[in-house]
């Protein structure tokens, strides 16, 4: 890097603005129960994730035949599956499995989308044209498909389902990730700092994407929750973590062929899958209204 | 307008182009040997020599690319493995099925969609307009297979909860109507009715918008009654944004139907493409997965196009 | 000047706004008249409440708005108290209204005949077809060329000046008695305002309708107003016929407001800014609003709100000042940006 790019005057200060821009998004964002109530939502899944499983004295996989099928009681609070397992610890064992579904394969599709969407629209020419074109081919495939397609031919494991899952959110950030680029890079300001002699890398890391945050922590948020439904999904297809694995997904599709006399093995799995996407889903609505107030009337 | 159709047209070739291509790198991406993996573990080596000659699998990869995209225009996807029969004749006896089932689930998402939506809207920050947005978030978070089984749950095994005594007729039967109960309604409502919760969600958020334009108020001073404010001035332009997530809706569903037609045991595209993924016949995964992205491209392609007719006033400014 | 001819008396008018920082005032006490077949004119700066006063007297407020008193007599009855049925048919109707964006305030999907004839149909009771044919009378009348091509055009396919027009064609459609007209040329081309306005006088001349002019700019109150209403922080401070308005301007919001500006008529040594900034709606002053940035300012003026009074002068005239009170405690001369004044006490 060129001296002169250090000497560079870089809007000086700019912490100071950027922390009071925080200090309104925390006011607003506080001000909504929902989102409030959702995150906290959020964090106490986690928390059962991370230490969930240490508290449990039950082991997961424990199989009592005796007491298969058992609806919810004292001992079971879930129930029993058709091995005897308690549904309550396989699922408090099974929320450490969902979450690092969620967050990997949004973390791999946020950072190759991200990446992409900012060359794409810093660079633009046949860079540009090149990327867009092959997230529409990505694009084409509705839904769960392209992640199906992925998984069937790697096999159906946890770590293919982060990937498959991953690349199924590439292009919903690339898009993003680049509309909100071409936007900053009209700003007059950077072409000053341009002007100044700062180099690419730096005008993207310092200047492009500290500005287009916002949008791409709100995608997270919400692709999280699609992540978590599409892995789900693909677990109760069978192509996801394998047996016997307490996925939530998994459960509850081993839990149709019991549905006339054990309902609870179907419903508490797809409890915990909506209870969990529709915390993400809240926040991620709280946080998009809080950064952006206009969305808002 | 001519123009942009066309220009539209020739953007979708590339797009084609490469769906193709990644349809058939599919098999490439098999790890090891994709010849023995689908002839199966204990296949003898001479068989999978066999296999391996049937699919071309010899010859470099851009030459059989070449003959897979020729073959596929021409309308042959290759034989299943399994059945021998080719994957065309395999998927046009199940493709109305699942195609009948996504435009029903596209009609029932518009239509709840909209009218929640608009209600929701108009009544903004009442009762009503909280509990369509909860109701709303709720259908968006819902797993459609979950959904899909709780009804079945209800109406095929009549295990409504709370002990509500289910009516004897509605009970899904082995055959006549309990067919079509099970075949179509079931799967529309569980596709359709998260569908509907995304389109509530975005017309609610339009018709807001556009309430707040100049031209609503201007519609009020000149004497407008609201209702013809809200149904003449204002549904008109927030409708616009609402078309562009119809097709994407539609193609969801195409999507969903892996889903739904395991749960309901519809013998459609999904269900023959998860069979398949079952049995590793990838000629007819590679053919479904084609199918339904060839018919979600064009899909989005008329959707385009209505969109720019509906929105072309506006566009020019 | 004889009651019988205030088409419209707007009397101590309150408007409050809901929002997340608390209630707003943004209109506290407004009140003037409106004589037949004149102009008034409402100036002030942006936020002064003049925008929301004529959205409030039409009710057109935003859902958040409220008014909390006052009243808005026209022809003698109050438009606060009238039924919503009652209100939309007078609205359009016998008084009209044109906004500051022309460029958005046409609804983009319909044609200009279209909603100029929907005003036609809904008030004059007409068919569609005759509804677009006095359309293109109205667009005529407005000075459109080819009033017929016109008629089915989309706004998009406008200038802003062409759209304004539209606007002013669909507001006298129905020959309406009163005109409020909100900031109409703001938005507009130089050359394009100055047309548009001789448009409105004109067609004021032929169709002997009042106007309400609500401007920000002190050259359009000269050019086209009769009257004038100054309004500040949501209160009229001062309200007289515009001559005297511009020759012996008496509150010290007034003064200033004109000497801010450049003017031909008198000769300026500079031009004095007023110090200062208005006051934020959630800290209104307890005392004159102006007060903060009035240079002569006393305790009284900070502690007490003065009321909108008339002055000896004449009854047209009114002022909210504590100095043209028997209550002022300040000098009996003081000094306003360059001039001396003497204080009747």
């Amino acid at each position: 890097m060129s001296t002169q790019t250090e000497k560079s005057p870089v809007i000086g200060k700019k912490s100071s603005p950027r922390s009071e821009a925080f200090k309104t998004f925390m006011k607003r964002l506080l001000k909504n129960k929902a989102a409030v109530i959702g995150g906290l939502v959020i964090l106490f899944i986690i928390l059962v994730g991370i230490i969930g499983p240490f508290l449990s004295k039950t082991d997961p996989n424990a199989q009592d035949i005796l007491n298969k099928l058992q609806p919810p009681s004292k001992d079971h609070w879930f129930g029993t599956d058709n091995f005897g397992r308690d549904i309550f610890t396989r699922i408090v064992f099974g929320t450490k499995l969902t979450l690092k579904v969620g967050f990997l394969s949004v973390l791999i599709g946020g950072v190759v989308g991200i990446v992409l969407g900012i060359v794409s629209g810093y660079y633009g020419g046949i860079i540009d044209t090149l990327i867009m074109r092959v997230m529409d081919v990505l694009l084409a495939f509705p839904g769960i498909l392209l992640a199906l397609a992925i998984v069937s031919v790697l096999g159906g494991s946890l770590t293919n389902v982060i990937i498959a899952v991953g690349i199924f959110s590439v292009p919903a950030f690339a898009r993003i990730v680049r509309g909100s680029t071409l936007q900053v890079k009209k700003l007059e300001y950077i072409d000053a700092v341009r002007a100044l002699g700062a180099s690419d890398g730096r005008i993207i890391f310092k200047h492009i994407l500290p500005n287009i945050m916002s949008p791409i922590i709100v995608q997270a948020t919400m692709r999280i929750a699609t992540a978590i439904l599409t892995a789900s999904g693909l677990a109760f297809l069978g192509l996801g973590a394998q047996p016997p694995e307490p996925e939530w997904g998994a459960m509850l599709s081993d839990g149709r062929a019991y549905m006339h006399n054990a309902s609870h093995m179907v419903m508490f799995p797809g409890m915990m899958i909506v209870i969990v996407v529709l915390a993400f889903n809240i926040f991620g609505d709280g946080l998009r209204d809080a950064l952006d107030p206009k969305m808002k009337q | 307008m001519t123009k942009y159709i066309i220009r539209r047209l020739l953007q979708t070739i590339p797009v084609l182009l490469g769906v193709s291509i990644l349809v058939f790198s599919l098999m490439f991406l098999i790890p090891g040997d994709p010849a023995q993996v689908m002839a199966g573990e204990g296949a003898s080596a001479q068989t999978v020599e066999n296999l391996r000659e049937k699919l071309g699998l010899n010859d470099p990869a851009y030459v059989q690319y070449g003959r897979y995209l020729s073959s596929a225009l021409q309308g042959d996807l290759g034989n299943s493995i399994r059945s021998g029969r080719p994957v065309m004749e395999e998927i046009q006896t199940r493709f109305w099925v699942t195609l009948e089932v996504a435009i029903y689930s596209t009609i029932l998402a518009v239509f709840i969609g909209l009218i929640a939506g608009i209600i929701s809207a108009v009544r903004h920050y009442t009762l009503t307009d909280v509990s369509i947005m909860i109701i709303a978030l709720f259908g968006l978070s819902m797993p459609n297979f979950w959904l899909g089984l709780l009804l079945i749950q209800w109406f095929a095994l009549g295990n409504l909860p709370f002990d509500i005594p289910f009516p004897e007729f509605l009970k899904m039967r082995p055959s006549g109507w309990g067919d079509t109960w099970r075949q179509m309604v079931l799967p529309v409502i569980t596709l359709g009715t998260g569908g509907a919760a995304i389109i509530a969600r975005m017309t609610r958020s339009s018709m807001l918008e556009v309430i707040g334009q100049d031209y609503i108020r201007t519609a009020r001073a000149k004497g407008v009654s609201e209702r013809v404010v809200i149904y003449r001035h204002a549904l008109k332009n927030a409708l616009i944004p609402v078309v562009t997530i119809i097709g994407l809706e539609f193609g969801g569903f195409l999507g969903g139907a892996v889903l739904t037609e395991t749960i309901f045991a519809i013998n459609g595209m999904g269900r023959l493409t998860i069979d398949a993924i079952r049995q590793r016949d990838f000629p007819v995964v590679q053919g479904t997965v084609l199918v339904i992205s060839l018919l979600f491209v064009v899909v989005n392609l008329l959707v385009d196009i209505s969109y720019k007719f509906l929105n072309k006033r506006i566009d020019l400014n | 000047m004889n009651e019988m001819e205030n088409i419209l008396v707007v009397n101590n008018l309150q408007t409050t706004f809901k929002t997340d920082a608390g209630d707003i005032r943004a209109v506290d006490g407004v009140s003037f008249t409106v004589p037949k077949g004149k102009t008034i004119g409402i100036v002030g700066e942006s936020g002064s409440g003049k925008s929301i006063t004529s959205l409030t007297i039409l009710r057109l407020l935003a859902s958040n708005g409220r008014v909390n008193g006052g009243e808005v007599l026209f022809k003698g009855k109050d438009l606060l108290k009238l039924p919503e049925k009652a209100m939309r048919e007078i609205r359009g109707n016998q008084i009209s209204m044109i906004f500051q964006e022309p460029m958005t305030s046409l609804n983009p999907v319909y044609t200009v005949g279209q909603q100029i004839g929907e005003t036609i149909q809904i008030h004059k009771k007409v068919g569609k077809k005759e509804a677009i044919q006095q359309s293109i009378e109205m667009l005529k009348l407005v000075g459109i060329p080819s009033p017929e091509k016109r008629v089915k055009q989309y706004p998009h396919e406008l200038s802003g000046g062409m759209r304004q027009r539209v606007m002013i064609a669909m507001a006298l459609a129905c020959d309406p008695e009163i005109l409020i007209a909100d900031e109409p040329t703001t938005a507009l081309d130089v050359t394009i305002q100055a047309q548009i306005l001789e448009l409105i006088k004109d067609l004021q001349n032929r169709l002997g309708m009042s106007v309400i002019m609500i401007t920000h700019d002190l050259g359009v109150v000269a050019e086209t107003c009769d009257y004038v209403a100054v309004m500040y922080a949501g209160q009229v401070v001062e309200y007289s016929d515009v001559r005297s308005l511009f020759k012996n301007p008496k509150h010290p919001y007034t003064l200033g407001l004109l000497n801010s500006l450049p003017r031909h008529d008198i000769e300026q040594e500079k031009l004095i800014p007023i110090k200062g900034m208005v006051p934020s709606p959630h800290e209104m002053p307890v005392g004159c609003r102006f007060a903060p940035r009035c240079p002569v300012a006393t305790e009284l003026c900070h502690n007490k709100m003065p009321q909108l009074l008339n002055t000896n002068d004449s009854n047209a005239e009114q002022i909210r000042c504590w100095m043209f009170s028997d209550e002022w405690d300040g000098d009996s001369e003081v000094t306003l940006y360059g001039e001396k004044r003497t204080i009747k006490g």
